[in-house]
Formats: C-alpha cells, sequence, structure tokens
C-alpha cells in the first residue's frame, strides 16, 4: 500500500457530511440500500503536431451521487454540487426515481454481502503529474517529437499525453466509508512516412503502455515490480524511423495461414477483446445485449468450456503494481481481490459486482464495479485481466527461433470483435517476417482475424516472466449510457500455429 | 427539486464573470449544461435509470507570448465567482506555458447574440418518458408471453450551450436529443433483432410500429439460409449506411488531406478537392438548420484539432455539401487549415444527411425491387484498417437477412465486412428515400443523421461471424 495520502483538497470536502445527510434521507424515505459516491475527476490532455502544441485541454469534473434500492429497484441521481443539501436532495431524487420505476422491474435485485471496509488507498506513483508545470510536459513532448523530425524519413509527428488524477469517496448504509486516489498517465507519438511520387503513406506509434503511474513514468523512471516497468522511451523513439522508413518499402503481406509469435504490445488487446469481455457475467447473462451484446462464454459453460489450450492461464485482479484497474475497494465497497478467469484452458470464473453475485448464487462480488464519474452509476467494469506466462517459458528469441515460416507481431492499432466475442479482426505497428527462426525484414498490410477459441486453442508456447509486460487502454467503453474505464492487461508473448493472415489491401478491393 | 436548482450560477453570469475577471488579450467562455435522463432494460425488466445533471465551463485565454499568440484552455465545475476567477487565471498560466498557436487569428466579432441569450438552461427529466414507459410495460406484457426477451435503452438529453468572448460574441444553443434503442431475442436468443429511433424528444418514438418491425424480423430468422462469405450485393438500412457515412463525414477533414495522409489526399500534393469520387448520385451534406434535426448554428469547441481551432469560437456553421453530386466539393477546415489548403473555410455541423438523387421509397418499398441481396440491420465495431482507402473493418449485428426477387426470404449468419465508405460510393445499385434514422454504433456520440437505404453492388462480407 502507497505511503502517500489523499491530497487534502479532496479530504477537505464536507464527504461525511454529505454522507450522513445522503444516506439517512434515503433511509427514511424507504430504501434498503443506499450509497453515496463523491468523486473529483483531474484530466490533462495535451496533443501536439510537429513539435508544436496543437490542443490542450485541463479538465476538472466533480460531484456527487446517490444510488438506492427500493424494494429491489434501482434509483439513481447526481448532481455537481458537493454539500449535505445537495446530497440530501439527490437522495430524494433517487428514490422518486426508483418508484417510479418500480412498474417495469420485475426482477428485484439484491446485492452480495460485503465486509464493511474504512480506510484509505492511494496508488503507487512519485511524482503528480498535475504538479508537473505545464510547459515542462508540452516542452518534453517537443523534444522528443523533434528527435522523430530530425530523421529524413518522417514527414510528421503527432504526439500526446494524458494524465489523470481520480479521488472517490465511498459510502454505504452497512457502515462502509473509503476514500482513495488514483494517478495513471499515458504518452504516445506516431511518425507518419510518406513516398511523395506515389502517395502512399505508413504511420507507426510508439508502444509504451499507459500506466498507472506518475510523471516519472514519462521521463524513464520508476520501480519495476512484476510485468510494470519502466519504459526506456529515447531507445523506442530511436528506433522508429528506421523502422517505419522500412515498412514504408517493406512487401505488402501475401494472405493465407501463417504462425505468428505476438509480441505484449499486440497480445494484450486481444486478450482484451476475447476474454476480458468475454468473462464479463453481467454480458454473458444478457445485460449488455443491446449495446456491447453477450458473449460465447454462457454461465452454463462454468468449468466446462475450452477456451484455450492448456498453456492459458487468464487471471482477473484489482491489485496488480501500477495496474490501471487497480483500486483498493471497488465502487460497490468491496475489497481488491485476484482471481482465476480461464485455467488450463478452462473457463472457470467471472467478474462480478454485487448484484451479479448474489444473482449467480456466490457469496461475495469480486470487487468490478465502477463508476467513471459522478454523473454515473457504478456497472461491473474489467479488472486487470492478465494472461500468465510460464515459469520456465522461452524469451521472446527462443518464440522467434521456435517458428520455421510465420510473423511477428508488434503493437497495436485497429481492432474489432462482434456483438458474441467469436470473430476478431486485428492489426499491429510492426510485422516482422520469420524465416526458419530469424527475423527476415518487415511485411506491411497484415490483419490477423481468428474466433476466439481457435485462436487461444492455436497457441502453442506461452513466454516466461522475462516476456511478461503490463500494458493496457484508457478507453474501454461499456454500458449505457456510455462510460469509459482503464484497464491493464499483464502478458507474455506467445506463439500461435496456422493464423488466418489477411491482406488489407486486398480486402480493400485494391 | 428540479434539476435546475442545481445550476448555482446562472450561465450568462459565469460568462460575464469570467470575461470581468480576464486579463489577457481575448478570453473565450463556453458553458455547456447537461440535463439527461434515461432508462436501460435487460431480459425484460428495467436495469438502470437515472437523472443527472451536469454545467462544465471552458475558460480559453488568448495570450500574447513572444513569437505570437498562445491559448490556454482549462475546464471545470464552478460553484463560487471565486471557482470562476481560478479558471481565469489557470487558464492564463496554461496559455502563457503553451508557446505561439499556428492556428492564432483574431477573435470573430460583430456577430448578433441570440435572441434567447437570457434563457435558462433547458432540462431534461424522466417526465419525457410519461407515455414510454407505460407502453415499454405493455411490450413487456406481450413479450413475456411469447418467450421474447428484450434489452433497450431510451435517453433524453439537453445540452444548452453558451459562448460569449471579449469581442462581444453572445451565443446560445439548445440541442435536445433523444434516441430508443431496442434489441429483442427469441428462441433460446437462437434470434437477435434490433431497431432504433433518433428525435428531438422521446416523446415522439411509436413503441408498438418499433414492437411490430422487431417481430416481423424475427419471424424473418425462422429460416436459416447458409450464405458464404465473400462480395454480395447488401442492402443497407438507413441505420447501416448512417454508421458508414458518418466515418466517412469525420475523416473528411482537410489538414490530413493536405499533409498526405488521409483517403482524401491527392497523389503528389494536394487534397483531392473537386474530384469525382463517387457515384453522381450521391450527396452528403450538413446544415445547423436541417428540419429535425437542428444543430449549433456556431463553433464551439474547447480545444484546437486537425479539424477546428479555439480562435474560430463563434463563428456560424452554414449549410455545406461536402460531396456534391459525386465530386468532393469541401473538406472540414478551420481558418487557419483553410489557408493552408488553400480550401474555403468551412467548419462542420453536428449532423449530416445523405441523398441519392431520384432516389425514392421506404426500405420495404426498396426490397421490394430488389432481385438478389443481402439486408444488413446494421454495423457494430466499426474501425479504420487503412487510412489510405478509409478501409474499415466491422460487424453486421442483429440480423442479416437473403433478399430475392423482392422478398425476404430467411436469415444469414452475421459476417465481418471489410469495406470502404469511399468505395462504396462507386457501387451504389439502388436506394430509397432519405430518413432520419439512428446509427447503431455512431448513435452514442452523433445521433442527428438522415440516410437513406442503399443497395451497394460487390460488399466485402470477408468472413463469418458465429454471433446471433
Amino acid at each position: 500500500m502507497s505511503q502517500r495520502q489523499v491530497d487534502a483538497d479532496f479530504l477537505a470536502l464536507p464527504l461525511d457530511a454529505c454522507a450522513d445527510a445522503a444516506l439517512a434521507h434515503a433511509q427514511e424515505l424507504g430504501a434498503g440500500h443506499a450509497d453515496i459516491r463523491v468523486v473529483s475527476l483531474r484530466t490533462s490532455m495535451l496533443n501536439l503536431r510537429d513539435a508544436r502544441l496543437d490542443g490542450a485541454v485541463l479538465d476538472h469534473d466533480k460531484g456527487l451521487s446517490v444510488r438506492v434500492l427500493v424494494d429491489g429497484c434501482w434509483g439513481f441521481a447526481a448532481s455537481d454540487v458537493i454539500s449535505p443539501d445537495a446530497a440530501r436532495a439527490t437522495a430524494a431524487r433517487a428514490v422518486a426515481l426508483a418508484r417510479v420505476s418500480a412498474p417495469l422491474t420485475t426482477r428485484r435485485v439484491v446485492l452480495a454481502p460485503e465486509p464493511v471496509h474504512i480506510g484509505s488507498w492511494v496508488s503507487a506513483y512519485d511524482i503528480d503529474p498535475f504538479a508537473v508545470p505545464e510547459n515542462e510536459r508540452i516542452a518534453l513532448m517537443a523534444d522528443r517529437s523533434s528527435a522523430l523530425l530530425g530523421h529524413g524519413a518522417i514527414a510528421h509527428v503527432d504526439a500526446s499525453l494524458m494524465a489523470v488524477k481520480e479521488q472517490t469517496f465511498y459510502a454505504d448504509v452497512a457502515g462502509t466509508r473509503t476514500t482513495q486516489q488514483r494517478v495513471r498517465i499515458q504518452g504516445e507519438w506516431q511518425a507518419v512516412a510518406i513516398d511523395p511520387d506515389s502517395g502512399a503513406f505508413e504511420t507507426m506509434s510508439t508502444t509504451a503502455p499507459p500506466a498507472g503511474r506518475g510523471w516519472e513514468y514519462l521521463l524513464g523512471g520508476g520501480d519495476e515490480v512484476g510485468g510494470a516497468r519502466p519504459w526506456d522511451w529515447d531507445d523506442e523513439i530511436g528506433r522508429l524511423p528506421e523502422l517505419l522508413g522500412e515498412k514504408l518499402t517493406a512487401p505488402s503481406v501475401e494472405p493465407g495461414r501463417y504462425d505468428v509469435v505476438i509480441d505484449p504490445s499486440n497480445l494484450w488487446l486481444t486478450i482484451h477483446e476475447s476474454v476480458g469481455h468475454a468473462t464479463e457475467l453481467d454480458r454473458a447473462l444478457g445485460y449488455e445485449a443491446n449495446y456491447a451484446g453477450t458473449s460465447f462464454a454462457t454461465p452454463d459453460q462454468l468449468g466446462l468450456l475450452k477456451y484455450g489450450s492448456p498453456l492459458m492461464h487468464v487471471t482477473g485482479d484489482r491489485v496488480a503494481a501500477h495496474g490501471l484497474s487497480t483500486v483498493g475497494w471497488d465502487d460497490e465497497g468491496v475489497g481488491a481481490q485476484s482471481w482465476d478467469l480461464v485455467r488450463d484452458g478452462t473457463l472457470v470464473g467471472y467478474q462480478l459486482d454485487r448484484s451479479m453475485a448474489a444473482e449467480f448464487d456466490l457469496p461475495r462480488s469480486n470487487g468490478c464495479a465502477y463508476a467513471d464519474s459522478a454523473i454515473h452509476t457504478a456497472i461491473q467494469r474489467m479488472p486487470n485481466v492478465s494472461l500468465q506466462p510460464i515459469a520456465d517459458g522461452p524469451s521472446i528469441e527462443g518464440l522467434i527461433a521456435g517458428v520455421e515460416d510465420g510473423i511477428y507481431i508488434v503493437g497495436d492499432k485497429s481492432w474489432s470483435i462482434d456483438m458474441q466475442r467469436f470473430n476478431f479482426q486485428f492489426t499491429g505497428q510492426q510485422f516482422h517476417r520469420i524465416k526458419s527462426g530469424k527475423l527476415a525484414g518487415q511485411l506491411k498490410d497484415v490483419a490477423y482475424q481468428a474466433t476466439t477459441t481457435e485462436f487461444w486453442g492455436s497457441m502453442t508456447a506461452v513466454g516466461g516472466p522475462s516476456t511478461y509486460r503490463l500494458h493496457g487502454a484508457f478507453n474501454c467503453g461499456k454500458g449505457q449510457p456510455g462510460q469509459v474505464a482503464s484497464v491493464s492487461h499483464g502478458c507474455p508473448a506467445a506463439a500461435f500455429e496456422s493464423v488466418n493472415i489477411l491482406n488489407s489491401v486486398q480486402e480493400g478491393g485494391r | 427539486m428540479s434539476t435546475q436548482d442545481y445550476f448555482v450560477i446562472r450561465p450568462q453570469e459565469i460568462v460575464e464573470r469570467a470575461l470581468a475577471s480576464s486579463s489577457s488579450r481575448a478570453c473565450v467562455v463556453i458553458v455547456s449544461c447537461r440535463s439527461v435522463a434515461n432508462m436501460r432494460w435487460a431480459r425484460t425488466t428495467l436495469t438502470t435509470n437515472g437523472e443527472t445533471s451536469h454545467v462544465s465551463v471552458s475558460v480559453i485565454a488568448l495570450v500574447d507570448v513572444e513569437g505570437g499568440v498562445a491559448a490556454g484552455s482549462i475546464t471545470g465545475r464552478v460553484a463560487t465567482s471565486e471557482d470562476i476567477d481560478a479558471l481565469v487565471v489557470s487558464a492564463e498560466e496554461a496559455a502563457h506555458h503553451g508557446g505561439p498557436a499556428e492556428d492564432a487569428r483574431e477573435l470573430v466579432t460583430a456577430i448578433e447574440a441570440s435572441a434567447d441569450w437570457d434563457d435558462a438552461p433547458e432540462e431534461a427529466t424522466s417526465a419525457a418518458f410519461t407515455r414510454l414507459a407505460p407502453d415499454l410495460g405493455a411490450v413487456f406484457s406481450a413479450a413475456r408471453a411469447d418467450d421474447i426477451e428484450h434489452f433497450g435503452y431510451a435517453e433524453q438529453a439537453i445540452i444548452t450551450t453558451y459562448l460569449g468572448t471579449s469581442t462581444g460574441v453572445r451565443l446560445r444553443f439548445a440541442g435536445p436529443e433523444a434516441r430508443l434503442e431496442l434489441t429483442a431475442k427469441s428462441h433460446g436468443r437462437s434470434r437477435s433483432v434490433w431497431a432504433g429511433r433518433a428525435d428531438r424528444t422521446c416523446a415522439s418514438f411509436d413503441l408498438g410500429e418499433l414492437d411490430r418491425e422487431l417481430r416481423q424480423r424475427l419471424q424473418w430468422q425462422g429460416n436459416r439460409i447458409e450464405v458464404a462469405s465473400g462480395r454480395h450485393d447488401a442492402l443497407l438500412t438507413p441505420s447501416a449506411t448512417a454508421d458508414l457515412m458518418i466515418d466517412l463525414y469525420w475523416n473528411s477533414i482537410a489538414r490530413p488531406a493536405h499533409e498526405g495522409r488521409s483517403v482524401w489526399s491527392r497523389p503528389g500534393g494536394g487534397t483531392r478537392v473537386g474530384e469525382l469520387v463517387g457515384d453522381p448520385r450521391f450527396s452528403l451534406s450538413s446544415d445547423p438548420a436541417m428540419p429535425g434535426l437542428e444543430a449549433s448554428p456556431f463553433v464551439a469547441t474547447i480545444s484546437s484539432s486537425a479539424s477546428g481551432s479555439v480562435f474560430d469560437n463563434g463563428s456560424p456553421i452554414g449549410a455545406t455539401k461536402w460531396i456534391d453530386h459525386g465530386v468532393l466539393s469541401h473538406l472540414i477546415t478551420s481558418r487557419f487549415t483553410a489557408e493552408q489548403a488553400s480550401l474555403e473555410f468551412r467548419p462542420d455541423a453536428e449532423n449530416v444527411r445523405v441523398d441519392v438523387e431520384s432516389s425514392h421509397g421506404t426500405l420495404d418499398e426498396v426490397i421490394a425491387r430488389t432481385d438478389d441481396a443481402l439486408l444488413v440491420t446494421c454495423l457494430w465495431y466499426n474501425r479504420v484498417v487503412d487510412p489510405q482507402t478509409l478501409l474499415l473493418t466491422g460487424l453486421t449485428r442483429d440480423g442479416v437477412y437473403v433478399v430475392r426477387d423482392g422478398e425476404v426470404i430467411g436469415a444469414a449468419t452475421n459476417f465481418r465486412f471489410n469495406d470502404s465508405p469511399v468505395g462504396i460510393l462507386s457501387r451504389i445499385v439502388d436506394a430509397g428515400a432519405t430518413v432520419p434514422t439512428l446509427a447503431r454504433e455512431m448513435g452514442d456520440y452523433f445521433n442527428r443523421a438522415a440516410m437513406p437505404p442503399m443497395r451497394i453492388r460487390d460488399f466485402n462480407f470477408s468472413t463469418v461471424s458465429q454471433a446471433n
């Protein structure tokens, strides 16, 4: 647990007074359950184009919300005024809405029990990015952009920096009161190369993951814990021009079946889409059917479904060091945990919130409730979902050495998967041809397409701990009204046999 | 208590206080009051709901710095006058940190104030569902009797925007948005259908009509027909057309085209403006005054980007035919990027319309004159694969139907597609009348669209999806 404290400006808000007012009034009005969240969310976004600031936004969103259960019906209301009076009035609006909703609610909501928690938790970071003057942040982004623009092959450079500080107070009628502060950061540089004669162009982005860290991460610093490691920005940016120049003139891939080695910088997104979302119990039960979709991994197959090869061990957790989904408690006051989702290639678990746990007759939620702001209600969101490495598994070089004729895929780019998480298609940043166990130049126009269980069933080798990295995203979307969540995915490199490779130019009919 | 009570300081007062507090060269203040009521259901029972109000205040300070003018933008919530002053100070600090902006221009002046400037923000409440809720209850009851499960979402939102500048601009726009989506499943969830509508108010939605549409499609899915992946004629519903055309609209930005990194880049330099890029019957346009799809008639942006500039705030947005009878006529520009690319200044509006000249008929009438095609209900998870051609991949969802000799004869599987909204402009076989619609995916962000059903030759249904 971090030695830091939650910032004084958040603690200075009338948190307990708001909770007392809202929870007491909700109960007076007949709510069986009530909880209140007070949220302060700071977001800084910088965009640079060709080493010049293009746009900068600093947003500070704050407010409170009250969620109630009245006779098993949900009611929710929010306000951006943080005061006991506003909390009390918001509670009344939430109860009123629950009563209005009752005639349409046939399934009464029950919450799985949870011990009472009282405490404070702060994520692990060294330098608060909001304490770093904006000109320093811009200068770092511009310097690295200029380094890229100094190479003749690079026509343009786009750079972006996003930093978030999220502070949450949660209290409920059972007595839980928690205060948390999380900091996360993401930096990206994308270089563009253009062939002036043909008009063809290619892009290549850095593959550095977003992290639950502070400004030190952008400076190349920070501790190393498991798959969460500092990033060598100068090294990656230094290699980018040559890689992009080679990609621009690389041969277009011949479509067909290939053995592939997938780097963690790409495979994390495949895990996210085909395992992370597929093992959300609310989705598997149908609660997301109108929007995000359902899941092929239905509850009747728990313990039976062969998800992938016996090498496949996927965990869910909210405790990984520097994980983007890591918390002390979730947004229903449930303590952070870790558990198995897929073990030995078989589906063995789901992601839960308290209502899903109760509906599934489980004694406790595994703590996956989250709301992205005060104005949205908590729903089940993804924890850190990670493919575990093999203790004595090979290095990336070892995985590549095991492939006679294939492709090594690095970095994520476009992604798409169907409404039941069967059929997916991904591209990447770099596609290196493998011949006789060695890299043999890049290919371009590559996309890989598969069905989830077929793909994971074709996993022939999983890398060792040296290949394991924590990647992830800030922008996972779910729910109506739409919410975003940040999530990490620990991931080793892995090898797959006979994967369907498409040529994106041919797919486009050119 | 009304949500109005939460607008602690009147938006107009926020604007005036911030402008008075500003010590910078120039200043822009945007107050956005978002009021939303929603309800969501699944498995034929209401699941979540909410009534929320949200006021965000953006201050954009424009300050003199060495080498030019810099912009600093800060957005926050304000409860007191001191909060407003603090936002202004933060914006000015941010501007001083930013360095000269290459898009710097004088702010617009001499814009007539909105007649409704003094009006309060408009408000959405659950009263918007007064008619919808009992109708939904009736649909649920009938569905239970027929072993049909219902899933869906209804939302009434109103965003009221106030824009003030130190050059005297005072503009207000209130934009109501309503949408209704229904998914129905039957036969152990082996059949799944969707219908959606967008309008200005939930009161206009005819749930009975939607329920009949859903039930007809569930029936169509009773006959499964195996169709191999590959290129087939696609009959896109207005919703499916909208998802492709909104992607096309959003990618019609001048700057990347001028820089040689867009589907609208001309090999050798410049843009493709003036080129015939599709069927001469096809036009794509936007217009803030479009009846039923009214959108903000002025620029209100909190950050400069490839498609807009904070220096253009308050500029009028007019009607634009982006593609006019197959010819790419305009690209989205700010004043800065218009000069860069030698194009007209054309800010984008938050609505879009496609017309295919001489097209006519409802979707049912287009089906009746179609000999052989796959009718696609909607598209989902659409992503750019190749920006050079604007190749998109995505999936059909909740119903692909086989049309033969003017009738739907059954349902195929879902498919992954790989095709370009630019490429299909040259493969339009037939189209119906343009109608307001809700894009299944983009409707989350952009729900003011009017589209025709369109039949596209040789649409690339790349692989089969088992999802249903």
